[in-house]
């Protein structure tokens, strides 16, 4: 069933071609950087996790959305996503697959990977996070390919999948919960250092999973020219503002605990990031373009004629993917090391090698994305003649 | 499902066990999570607890015989680069390192006098806690907080952790910014983190870590935490001390007198 | 007969397998071509006499002098022992002396050694290139262990640092033979 994901017409196969382009820069700077050390990328001895950690943290996000499909999917038989479920399962593969590539990317020593299971530390949150991140990648993919191969052959779905369905929902919202317990439970590190944290992680990825599907499905529909069914957007999009309104205002109550109780650990980062600190300022322009992003899109797709309109709509989404991406990403990780535990205010710079290197990931992702859509759009089609 | 339908035995006995699993599962996720034998929970009375004490009375300003023993008798690079630096024990303005003071009006500490700084080896690390491979743990028998760069993966978990930035990764290779190399102790490799291991090697011998012997003022003391009549415990007696950011709860072992 | 489908495609696929395949082989080829047969052979030897080609050549170190005087008889252990298990018994002294802390090994004779690689066996065996490498290079096998603990004769970064107090070069560690 694989070979329909390489089926299609030249501009398809163009397309292929090119992301295996920018992979192949990304493995040539990977290289590089195997040979030379972190160095060569922008973290420090004060900024230890920088950009790649940020992309891993944002794409667990989106790996947790297909839970927003599935529950209503398969918990409370809401047919209208029948069609869409199976894209969101692949959108969460792909998102882990990449989440998995990162971690690689930013260890100083990859090839000793192995020992977080060869020495099992059940007190270490990342060993617990590795964990339910292989877990899931295994248990959706299962599920998506055998869906996929079900419909395909006209069979019954086996009995076997419903149990790994209702499996991979807690497991969704466990994968980051735990992502967020890496952070939140860290004593010097006092923007991460809140109950709020593993809820704020959930909602942003609520707002930017299903974002970044109805970005993916918009472009099945002008590209492919293959359609789900119009209530599943409208369902989706909903998703995605209760999600980014909740996300909104779990990150208001951040700002009322730090400047309320005016401790100057609460407060600081928060300053950074938003005004600046003691002169440094490199992150504000991006942390607030971010926040306007979010409340743009939120309050224009309050209006459910611009939700109905397919271009607003993507435009919204597009608008929170990149408000989320900033936020979670570079704005939550690098920010938890600003000021650092000495109190200094030191700034993070991206090189270009590790910028290479997250390009070359995020094609093998899109990659990855591009053949599991085109398989199911092909399989579907081919079962409609 | 309305009140009158019954529940059949095996659906019963499903739907315990699965309940059960949930039951058993919540106390036991807290075991696992819970501090418990990765910090020095348990009692240490009767075992040593090494710590040391900085007399930053007698630190001489300007001086770092310590810091430049330490880091050639451990082959610690310098790469003269503050952002892939590699330090095991420097000089930092005391302002960055107690950062609750009121210095305006506490007056014995001057904010931008240079004091001491190195692992503290707490009593409960939170850096031991995270690490997913075991590579850093702290020793029963002595408290040390040791690193084994064989095991480390460079994750850098436990840099994020230590709330002390007493930590230092590898991001370069350190051979070429070692000037003069140690023989008789090996270096690292890039990829791995580093910290100062209280001088683990000579644990044990009797000799004194080579900070404290190489400070010609007597500022540094080491010793047993645990013994009432050592030097460490005497001076903590004798004098007011203080220790970096006691409220987080690590307990760590470095004392300050000023 | 059968017709063979996308003929083109099998065939290069598959001669493009047999060149990945047989790299091994035709890459040392083109690497040794032009190379005298007696410089690539194990069995050949720089130094030492036939019978001790796998003991370093003339460049012992005084210490092994030292440690004789103290009533050590040579190796940790003997040739055959090491030339079967070097690498077992540096694996276990790393976990011993790194995880369990215990600094002390005695030999199958009944001596006391310390465990260190850079410290005990690198002392003796200080040149590496005759000792370990000419072995390892004809095996193949690129242990990564020396990119740490290989420190004697090395000649260390030229940045201009320099360490204060009266340090001399080639300052040592511990000295094998169970001195403390």
């Amino acid at each position: 069933m694989i070979e329909q994901g390489f089926r299609g017409n030249r501009f398809y196969k163009v397309w292929l071609a090119a992301l295996l382009v920018v992979a192949a820069n990304g493995i040539y700077y990977y290289l590089r950087q195997l040979d030379e050390g972190l160095a060569i990328t922008g973290m420090s001895r004060d900024i230890s996790w920088g950009f790649y950690i940020s992309n891993f943290t944002f794409l667990v996000g989106v790996a947790a959305s297909a839970v927003m499909l599935v529950i209503p999917y398969y918990l409370h038989h809401y047919k209208k996503f029948s069609r869409v479920v199976v894209f969101g399962e692949w959108l969460a593969v792909a998102a882990v697959v990449m989440c998995g590539l990162f971690i690689m990317a930013d260890m100083g020593q990859p090839q000793r990977a192995f020992n977080i299971l060869l020495h099992p530390t059940p007190g270490s949150v990342l060993f617990w996070d590795m964990n339910v991140l292989t877990g899931y990648v295994f248990i959706n993919f299962i599920v998506a390919w055998t869906t996929l191969k079900a419909e395909k052959s006209g069979l019954k779905l086996p009995g076997w999948v419903k149990p790994l369905v209702f499996i991979s929902i807690p497991w969704a919202v466990a994968i980051h919960t735990v992502t967020a317990f890496l952070y939140a439970g860290l004593p010097g590190r006092h923007l991460w250092l809140t109950a709020i944290m593993a809820p704020r992680f959930l909602a942003s990825a609520f707002a930017s999973g299903p974002a970044f599907l109805l970005i993916l499905l918009h472009i099945l529909k002008k590209i492919a020219r293959y359609e789900v069914e119009p209530e599943a957007i409208s369902t989706l999009s909903k998703i995605m503002i209760y999600g980014m309104i909740t996300n909104i205002f779990f990150y208001a109550m951040e700002f009322f605990t730090a400047f309320y109780s005016n401790i100057p650990d609460h407060k600081e980062t928060l300053e950074y990031l938003f005004f600046g600190l003691e002169g440094h300022d490199k992150l504000v322009p991006w942390v607030r373009s971010s926040a306007l992003m979010g409340i743009i899109a939120v309050v224009m797709l309050l209006f459910s004629k611009v939700r109905q309109n397919e271009g607003t709509l993507v435009f919204g989404a597009v608008l929170i993917f990149l408000s989320t991406y900033i936020d979670k990403g570079m704005a939550l990780v690098i920010g938890g090391f600003i000021p650092s535990t000495l109190g200094e205010v030191v700034e993070y710079t991206l090189t270009w090698p590790e910028i290479a290197i997250s390009l070359g990931i995020w094609a093998i992702g899109f990659f990855l994305i591009s053949v599991f859509f085109k398989m199911t759009v092909n399989v579907r089609r081919q079962n409609a003649r | 499902m309305n009140g009158d339908e019954k529940v059949s035995r095996k659906e019963f006995l499903k739907l315990s066990g699965v309940a059960a699993i949930f039951g058993l599962g919540g106390p036991l996720a807290f075991e696992i999570l819970a501090a418990g034998e990765y910090s020095a929970e348990n009692d240490l009375a009767g075992t040593i607890r090494y710590g040391m004490v900085v007399d930053m009375r007698k630190c001489k300003e300007g001086c770092n015989d310590c810091a430049a023993a330490c880091h050639f008798k451990h082959n610690v690079p310098d790469h003269k680069s503050k952002k892939i630096e590699v330090k095991w024990l420097w000089k930092e303005p005391a302002k960055h390192l107690f950062q609750d003071r009121d210095y305006a009006i506490e007056a014995d500490v001057s904010p931008d006098k240079p004091f001491l700084t190195l692992c503290n080896h707490c009593k409960h690390p939170s850096c031991v806690r995270v690490c997913p491979t075991q590579a850093t743990w702290k020793r029963k028998e002595d408290g040390i907080v040791m690193m084994d760069f064989h095991r480390c993966i460079g994750c850098r978990f436990c840099m994020a952790a230590c709330p002390y930035g007493s930590r230092s990764f590898n991001y370069a290779e350190p051979r070429p910014a070692i000037a003069k190399l140690n023989p008789g102790f090996p270096t690292r490799t890039r990829g791995v983190v580093e910290k100062c291991s209280f001088c683990a090697e000579l644990a044990g011998t009797g000799e004194k870590p080579y900070c404290v012997s190489s400070c010609k003022e007597g500022a540094l003391t080491f010793g047993n935490l645990n013994d009432p009549g050592s030097e460490v415990r005497k001076l903590l007696r004798e004098n007011p001390s203080m220790k970096r950011k006691a409220g987080l709860g690590t307990e760590p072992s470095v004392f300050y007198l000023v | 007969m059968f017709k063979m489908y996308n003929r083109g495609m099998v065939v290069s696929g598959l001669l493009v397998f047999l060149a990945i395949v047989t790299f091994p082989f035709w890459k040392i080829f083109l690497n040794n071509m032009g190379k005298s047969m007696e410089k690539n052979s194990v069995f050949s030897s720089t130094s030492g006499s036939k019978e001790n080609r796998f003991m370093p050549g003339p460049n012992i170190n005084p210490a092994v002098a030292f440690a004789l005087k103290s009533g050590v008889s040579g190796c940790v252990e003997d040739r055959n022992f090491m030339r079967a298990r070097h690498m077992r018994l540096l694996d276990n002294w790393r976990d011993e002396v790194v995880r369990e802390n215990k600094r002390e090994y005695v030999n199958t004779k009944g001596e006391h050694f310390e465990k260190s690689l850079t410290g005990t066996c690198l002392k003796c065996h200080s040149n590496k290139e005759e000792f370990c490498d000419s072995c390892h290079k004809a095996t193949g096998v690129e242990p990564y262990c020396f990119d740490c603990h290989h420190t004697t004769g090395v000649f260390s970064g030229n940045s201009a640092g320099d360490s204060t107090g009266g340090f001399q070069a080639g300052e040592t560690g511990h000295l094998p033979g169970g001195n403390k």
